[in-house]
């Protein structure tokens, strides 16, 4: 049975957790129309007020909130309290437009923190472990998120941010880490380096690791888990709602739990607006319950994926939502039919590829190219053409079951795709540079 | 049997290069290499003096590189030579990978390189027919 941080909350009956919900929404729109302008117009335009939410249903009655209208009010536009109560700023990466600046109240770090740790006492992280955390320490949430929920917990932290991977595993070794904070990509990355400095997962203590920041499918946990000898857990977070720590997974891993005294989460039909409710997949969406300075209502977030409240193992009743199949922006239309890279991740890491990889799209005279890009391995290396053929012939198969079009598959040598020690770049659509 | 070794190379100038200045700056000499090459990659094939060394240093250096055993034959250096060892291989079903010759400092033979499906099947037909095939120290390879 898991440990919880906060079972009073986390394992609640769920007429309990909407309750909570009905009374901390209804204040917390009347505290956006009120010190939120821009949004007020929104509500004013849409025809709302805040006594107009009278049950959580309500909350459909509020216009959407958009990575645009964040762009638009850069950067202090959205917050909802003057400076002087903000203690803290970050900004999200910006690497799909100009940055997203957000901002934190005392109390705001604090049920951030609340949320971290209940994310790693999920993972059971308890105040005697070592969490090692290598995410990105700074404007990036990353680092400092899983540094707040850790110190919550009490446990020990290193706070080593990303990069020189040698010293990290050096670090994982001596200092005997035993709960690994970063991005899966590069999780994978240290477990490369660790096999090339000449060691193997017994040479470290990690039991558990806690990876988000970016999509990563099934197959690339059990390799992860294997490389390591770990159990590794998903988190999910967002700037704009928080940071890490909005969803967590437990030993379940069927999914994430949704914080959802502090986050509201809806699917909704990323065409319509439409609510889709419960075990329909959608974009999700989430509103900011508790947060004061930067309270988003009804963030798009662009991820695709369904939430469900089926009974789980571990006995928390927090809404679960799926790991995100992938987002409304990455995917891509390759002749005119979607295509996910997690998809194509799925059909790597089946086949025995590692996870590095790249996808390059192209359009040569009017046709859409997929090219999907992959380094070979000393398992799948073979004497003959014959054999690397096969090897070939059979991705290229696996991928046209997976995506329903022809990829062209590349097979390299190792070592060189390039690593990141943040957020993995996957695709290369050059159409965009012919717009 | 005679250990082999296989790289991966991609098809981009200065790879060939890589891998062979890899082995030399090891002190490995290299006795025998052929490449198969196809428009998307290459596998170069090498037959080197010390094949464990060579394997070592080329997986330290980040090359993708597999071990094999392939069966060295002499041929006698006339009209028909290999053909006449041909034809036994093919009556006996040894399927051949593929083959390459081999040229021995100081000697009077050529030798080819056989990667064949069943080694164990090859050698029992070189055997019954009284044929020889070399031991790597003959060729002065570890």
């Amino acid at each position: 049975m898991d440990k919880y941080y906060q079972p009073e909350i986390e394992t609640a009956s769920v007429g309990d957790i909407r309750k909570i919900q009905l009374e901390r929404l209804q204040e917390q729109v009347k505290h956006v129309y009120a010190n939120v302008p821009y949004y007020r117009e929104k509500m004013d335009k849409a025809g709302v007020k805040p006594e107009d939410i009278k049950e959580l249903a309500d909350i459909a009655k509020l216009p959407f909130n958009y990575k645009q209208d964040l762009r638009d009010t850069y950067p202090y536009g959205m917050f909802a309290v003057p400076l002087k109560d903000v203690v803290r700023l970050h900004a999200s990466s910006g690497t799909t437009g100009k940055q997203v600046v957000a901002g934190y109240t005392r109390g705001d770090l604090d049920i951030w923190a609340e949320c971290c740790a209940r994310a790693l006492t999920a993972a059971g992280c308890t105040d005697e472990d070592v969490v090692h955390v290598s995410y990105g320490y700074g404007l990036f949430t990353g680092g400092l998120g899983a540094d707040g929920g850790a110190m919550k917990i009490g446990a020990v932290t290193v706070p080593v941010s990303s990069g020189n991977t040698k010293r990290q595993v050096n670090i994982l070794k001596d200092f005997g880490s035993s709960i690994l904070c970063c991005t899966p990509s590069y999780a994978l990355h240290i477990a490369e380096v660790l096999h090339e400095m000449g060691y193997t997962k017994d040479d470290i203590s990690l039991k558990a690791g806690v990876f988000g920041a970016e999509p990563w499918t099934n197959e690339m946990r059990l390799q992860i888990e294997e490389l390591l000898g770990i159990k590794a857990y998903d988190i999910y977070g967002l700037t704009e709602i928080i940071g890490p720590g909005v969803a967590f997974e437990c030993a379940e891993q069927t999914g994430m739990h949704v914080n959802e005294d502090h986050f509201l989460v809806e699917v909704i039909d990323p065409d319509t607006g439409e609510v889709l409710g419960e075990d329909v997949q959608g974009e999700i969406v989430f509103t900011c319950l508790t947060r004061k300075a930067f309270p988003l209502l009804r963030y798009r977030t662009r991820d695709i994926g369904v939430i469900t409240r089926q009974k789980c193992s571990c006995g928390r009743t927090l809404i679960k939502m799926t790991k995100p199949r992938g987002r409304t922006d990455d995917m891509l239309i390759i002749r005119g039919v979607n295509v996910f890279p997690s998809q194509i991740e799925t059909v790597l890491l089946e086949q025995g590829y590692m996870a590095n990889y790249q996808i390059v799209v192209d359009r040569v005279d009017n046709f859409d190219t997929i090219e999907v890009q992959v380094e070979m391995t000393k398992e799948l290396f073979s004497d003959t053409v014959r054999g690397i053929a096969e090897r070939a012939r059979e991705l290229t198969e696996g991928l046209k079951s997976m995506l329903n079009i022809n990829a062209k598959v590349t097979l390299l040598e190792p070592n060189t795709l390039p690593r990141s020690e943040g957020k993995a770049k996957r695709v290369i659509d050059k159409r965009k540079l012919h717009d | 049997m005679v250990k082999q070794l296989s790289i991966f190379v991609q098809n981009r100038s200065g790879k060939l290069a890589a891998s062979l200045s890899v082995l030399r700056d090891s002190g490995i000499d290299v006795r025998a290499l052929t490449i198969a090459d196809t428009p998307d990659f290459g596998i170069l094939r090498l037959l080197v003096d010390d094949a464990a060394k060579a394997e070592a240093v080329l997986l330290d250096n980040g090359f993708l590189v597999q071990t094999t055993d392939v069966v060295v034959v002499p041929v006698l250096d006339e009209r028909g030579g290999l053909a006449s060892l041909l034809e036994p291989m093919a009556e006996a079903g040894v399927n051949i990978e593929y083959m390459y010759s081999l040229i021995a400092r100081d000697a009077k033979d050529a030798f080819m390189v056989f990667r064949v499906t069943d080694n164990a099947a090859f050698l029992a037909m070189l055997k019954a027919k009284g044929l020889k095939h070399v031991e790597p120290a003959e060729l002065g390879i570890r």
